[in-house]
């Protein structure tokens, strides 16, 4: 006997439909959280990483002691902290001898890993120890640019997906507008060798130039490490081929009363309700009542003061 | 820029990507580094800059306002492609028939009130349930109930509707479509023939059934390992009577008389053989006399032909514990 289970109330519809899947996809949340153990330096850097994708990352604050990212026993928590915070990256710091202030950072498709990468912090620096000016600290949630330098991430396999993930994990929404006086951060990833990579985050200068377009200067603002790429694992390539679907481009959305005239062009139809003159509220006619009165006064007033001068002058 | 044309520009997720620096292998020192990457930096972000600005854009009460291209790197989706809606028994019949929805006007024009009313819903127009009187037809036996039979009617009608609702939604749960916001769950194992369907166990009956099964460990499970809310097997309630511990020298009469019983249950209980000889013969002789009593009142005969009477063996507490309670 199978019984229909529907939400009761529109709010929790509403939640549900958006985490359904969709054409157009809301833009991937974050997961962060650690493991059992965890060194000062890893603390600092997953709060900073909150910190940086504030509303669209969940923190996590308890130790988690039975995940294990690259083993494959290991995920089944990862799986359903997925499914049930609705996160598809997820950042996993922990701390042991063989692998020091270690950060795996993994994508989900379909609430199941799809691919991880693991790299080690070092030479971290927070934002507190960055001096600057006020007044270019970048606002949350603003869009960042995202810069990449560098041959290793052309060339050495590793780089080039930790660069992917990266994006995928720095870029915030995918909009269609943007507001110009809004851009205020970049993110700089340098390839320094083949297994190091450098990411800082730095606040927005934009001075005039000669042209319409500003001149743009980078002022280190936000936490800044040295990521040393250890493992990583490639996603299958069934599920990659999966994943990387896309539906054709969307048919354009049909727009209502709008019709086509090869004399005239564009033609649409204004639909005028009834007026129901009955029930048309009446004008405030006071002002104007006095206005009248008192022109009629003035006519009458001329009047009157001629005949007053006249009996003036008669008597 | 000479390289400007090698760097990889996406606009959509305001990205730069600059492949050709070579870093030197031997590093400078870290300040140096930081510096290089962030003028490096600097340079893909003024290329990025660019490429925006010249975007046309429309002014807003914020600032310019550009329209961004969409993003170019692929990167991959993190839930599947949704299903196209399956569509419903109805809407396959529609459609191999042809039949097409039609607008239908929000009022419609009462008949017995002359008003126009709502199509469905609180006081509606040519509403079936507010007939006050049905007249009775020919063919209608005599106490037939045309009420009761409209309120059936209904009902038959809402069933289907949920039967055939609920085939729907199972079979797009089967192909995988179903709407987000429904799920299907089981309620109760499907009766099987005459059967009622087996009743869930309860909590109470759960743990006897686990407390009897742990006491099938050699140490009665008390060390075994517990689940976690798991409560220690309850002992059932024994209320010993524990004696005095000093009750004058030697053996105390409560004492005595706990011994005693203790013992003279033990001795009942396996005591087939045991014989009170004195009460054996005291017994025999109360016997003989009362037939020697009987033989002189009836005729004479020999003692040999009558069958002789054994005394009785089992004379134990038992049996005259018994002899007591037939008394």
């Amino acid at each position: 006997m199978l019984k229909v289970k529907t939400p009761r109330n529109h709010r929790v519809r509403r939640e549900l439909e958006k985490r359904a899947p969709k054409l157009v996809e809301n833009g991937k949340k974050t997961l962060i959280l650690h493991g059992t153990k965890t060194s000062g330096v890893l603390n600092e850097v997953l709060k900073e990483i909150y910190h940086l994708k504030k509303g669209k990352a969940v923190k996590f604050s308890r130790k988690n002691e039975n995940i294990k990212p690259f083993e494959n026993g290991g995920e089944t928590s990862l799986e359903f902290f997925s499914m049930k915070t609705d996160c598809s990256i997820f950042v996993y710091g922990s701390h042991s001898k063989k692998r020091p202030d270690n950060l795996v950072i993994g994508r989900t498709y379909d609430h199941h890993i799809y691919d991880l990468v693991e790299v080690g912090v070092e030479n971290f620096k927070p934002m507190e120890s960055f001096k600057y000016d006020k007044k270019l600290a970048p606002l949350i949630g603003s869009k960042p640019m995202i810069a990449f330098v560098g041959e290793g991430f052309e060339n050495v396999e590793e780089l080039k997906h930790f660069k992917e993930v990266l994006l995928d994990l720095l870029r915030g929404e995918v909009v269609e507008n943007l507001n110009l006086v809004g851009l205020d951060r970049v993110y700089v990833c340098t390839a320094i060798s083949s297994n190091r990579v450098f990411l800082s985050h730095c606040g927005l200068r934009l001075k005039k130039s000669g042209t319409k377009v500003p001149r743009m200067e980078l002022v280190e603002v936000g936490p800044s490490m040295d990521l040393v790429v250890r493992r990583h694992r490639l996603p299958n390539d069934s599920l990659k081929k999966a994943a990387m679907k896309t539906a054709r481009d969307q048919p354009k959305k049909k727009v209502k009363n709008v019709g086509d005239d090869a004399v005239e062009g564009k033609i649409g139809k204004i639909y005028i309700p009834d007026q129901k003159v009955g029930e048309m509220a009446v004008i405030d006619k006071s002002k104007g009542v006095k206005r009248e009165r008192r022109e009629a006064k003035l006519k009458k007033g001329d009047h009157g003061h001629v005949s007053k001068k006249q009996k003036e002058d008669s008597t | 820029m000479e390289n400007e044309a090698q760097f990889t520009v996406d606009l959509g997720n305001l990205m730069c990507f600059n492949p050709h620096h070579h870093f030197p292998s031997k590093p400078s020192s870290r300040e140096e580094l930081v510096k290089e990457c962030l003028e490096k930096g600097t340079e893909l972000v003024q290329i990025i800059a660019n490429n925006l600005f010249n975007l046309p854009s429309t002014e807003s009460v914020d600032g310019p306002l550009i329209k961004l291209p969409p993003p170019t790197t692929r990167l991959p989706r993190e839930k599947p492609l949704p299903k196209p809606k399956a569509p419903t028994k109805w809407e396959e019949f529609a459609k191999a028939r042809g039949i097409k929805n039609r607008k239908r006007d929000k009022l419609v024009l009462d008949e017995q009130s002359g008003t126009w009313k709502r199509r469905y819903g609180y006081d509606r127009a040519n509403d079936e349930e507010n007939i006050p009187i049905i007249e009775a037809k020919m063919t209608d036996e005599p106490g037939f109930d045309p009420f009761a039979k409209r309120l059936s009617d209904k009902k038959n009608r809402v069933e289907k509707q949920e039967k055939n609702r609920m085939q729907n939604l199972k079979q797009a749960a089967k192909v995988g479509n179903l709407p987000s916001h429904v799920q299907l769950a089981a309620t109760a194992l499907p009766i099987t023939g005459t059967q009622a369907a087996p009743k869930k166990a309860s909590k109470h009956d759960l743990g006897k059934v686990a407390g009897i099964a742990v006491t099938a460990t050699a140490s009665g499970g008390k060390f075994d390992k517990k689940l976690q809310g798991e409560k220690p097997a309850q002992q059932p309630k024994k209320f010993r009577k524990f004696l005095p511990v000093a009750e004058g020298t030697g053996i105390g009469s409560q004492e005595r008389s706990q011994t005693e019983r203790i013992l003279n249950s033990l001795i009942s209980k396996n005591s087939h053989e045991i014989l009170n000889v004195d009460k054996a013969i005291s017994m025999y002789n109360v016997k003989k006399e009362k037939r020697k009593n009987q033989k002189g009142k009836s005729s004479s005969t020999s003692s040999k032909l009558k069958p002789k009477t054994k005394p009785q063996k089992k004379f134990s507490k038992k049996g005259s514990s018994k002899k007591e309670k037939a008394k």
